[in-house]
């Protein structure tokens, strides 16, 4: 009985601190990150991904960084009567309580600006993504080649 | 008699407003009326340009003569509308089969700021099909915005660096230079494709 209750004690005591620390920043989850190759001497590429928010608040993705480009923004881009405009959103961009926000060719994308090396197909980028709610979080960008309309394998 | 006067004077003021508003209306109203980019179709879209090739060497519209062609403007810090639309002119190639080759697909920068010559050609690689990268100096730039009157415009930043609104479409142009056709960038593959082929005479 004895035995049994310091086993339980200490099953509980192991699985608390795994709680604790799990709780506060998992409520993003990143789906889909990639970026679109970039030529040798090419000034800047651009990001995509879908961020999964599961928390009852929304959150904010207030900036990023990686260690390829000197910057990295987070813009907007739209089509309005037959000429393209992009915008940065100094303020970051919402992804609202319980749902998903797609950063996608025509629309939302991060942009990696100042380039110190082209980002190659095959490769991997990581980039510091910093949430409002979920903290910092460090994720890995997937290159792709220019002719890919979506990362491979999840074309429509 | 004594309030006859005031009374004169009071309309004569009426008047002179009445004039001033209708010239300001005027004015406003022509102001609006410039400020759309022009979109009728009567207007030539095409004629005389030179600009600078990959490998720093002039290039004028005379090197174009005698093959039909495709050409798009824009630069490589464009997100999207940039690879899409050169993208869709690589595959319409690809549909074309044999006739693929019958026409030249043609980029050009208007970014000479951030796109060198040489960065316009390793960009235009990237796409797996010839493409004539080109940009030029900014009076180059001007002078081809203006030949096929483009919608150019730089748009700056709050860090000093700017981007650049861009008119999206592609131009197809016949042997000789002279305007076929646009696509749209929206605008249905087969649909495109059927410009494609009247432009290659297939």
């Amino acid at each position: 009985m004895t035995k049994n209750f310091s086993r339980l004690t200490l099953a509980t005591l192991l699985t608390i601190p795994a709680i604790v620390q799990a709780a506060p920043t998992r409520h993003v989850t990143i789906e889909q990150p990639w970026a679109r190759e970039t030529a040798e001497g090419q000034a800047a590429g651009g990001g995509f991904m879908t961020i999964v928010n599961t928390a009852r608040q929304s959150d904010q993705l207030l900036s990023a960084s990686a260690p390829v480009a000197r910057e990295v923004q987070i813009h907007t881009m739209s089509m309005d009567g037959g000429v393209m405009r992009m915008r940065h959103l100094p303020e970051g961009v919402t992804v609202p309580a319980k749902g998903r926000l797609d950063l996608k060719p025509g629309g939302l994308h991060i942009m990696f600006i100042g380039l110190k090396e082209p980002l190659r197909r095959g490769t991997h980028v990581p980039v510091t993504l910093n949430f409002k709610n979920a903290g910092t979080m460090t994720v890995d960008f997937s290159v792709q080649p220019i002719t890919a309309a979506l990362p491979m394998g999840h074309g429509q | 008699m004594s309030d006859w006067l005031p009374r004169i004077r009071r309309a004569l003021w009426l008047v002179i407003w009445a004039a001033m508003a209708l010239a300001g209306g005027v004015l406003l109203f022509r102001q609006y009326d410039a400020a759309p980019p022009p979109a009728a179709s009567d207007i030539p879209f095409g004629g005389h340009f030179t600009l600078i090739d990959r490998h720093g060497q002039p290039f004028t519209d005379a090197k174009l003569k005698g093959r039909p062609f495709a050409i798009f403007f824009g630069y490589t810090r464009c997100p999207d509308v940039c690879p899409t639309s050169l993208n869709r002119m690589a595959q319409l190639r690809t549909q074309l089969g044999a006739d693929g080759n019958k026409f030249d697909i043609v980029f050009v920068s208007v970014d000479p700021d951030h796109d060198s010559p040489q960065t316009v050609g390793a960009y235009v690689d990237l796409f797996g099909t010839p493409i004539i990268g080109l940009t030029g100096s900014t009076a180059q730039i001007a002078e081809i915005t203006k030949a096929y009157h483009l919608y150019v415009a730089k748009v700056p930043q709050a860090d000093g660096d700017f981007t650049i609104d861009h008119t999206a479409a592609i131009f197809l142009m016949g042997r000789n230079g002279e305007f076929v056709a646009m696509i749209d960038h929206q605008e249905d593959q087969n649909m495109a494709l059927a410009k494609l082929r009247q432009l290659v005479g297939a």
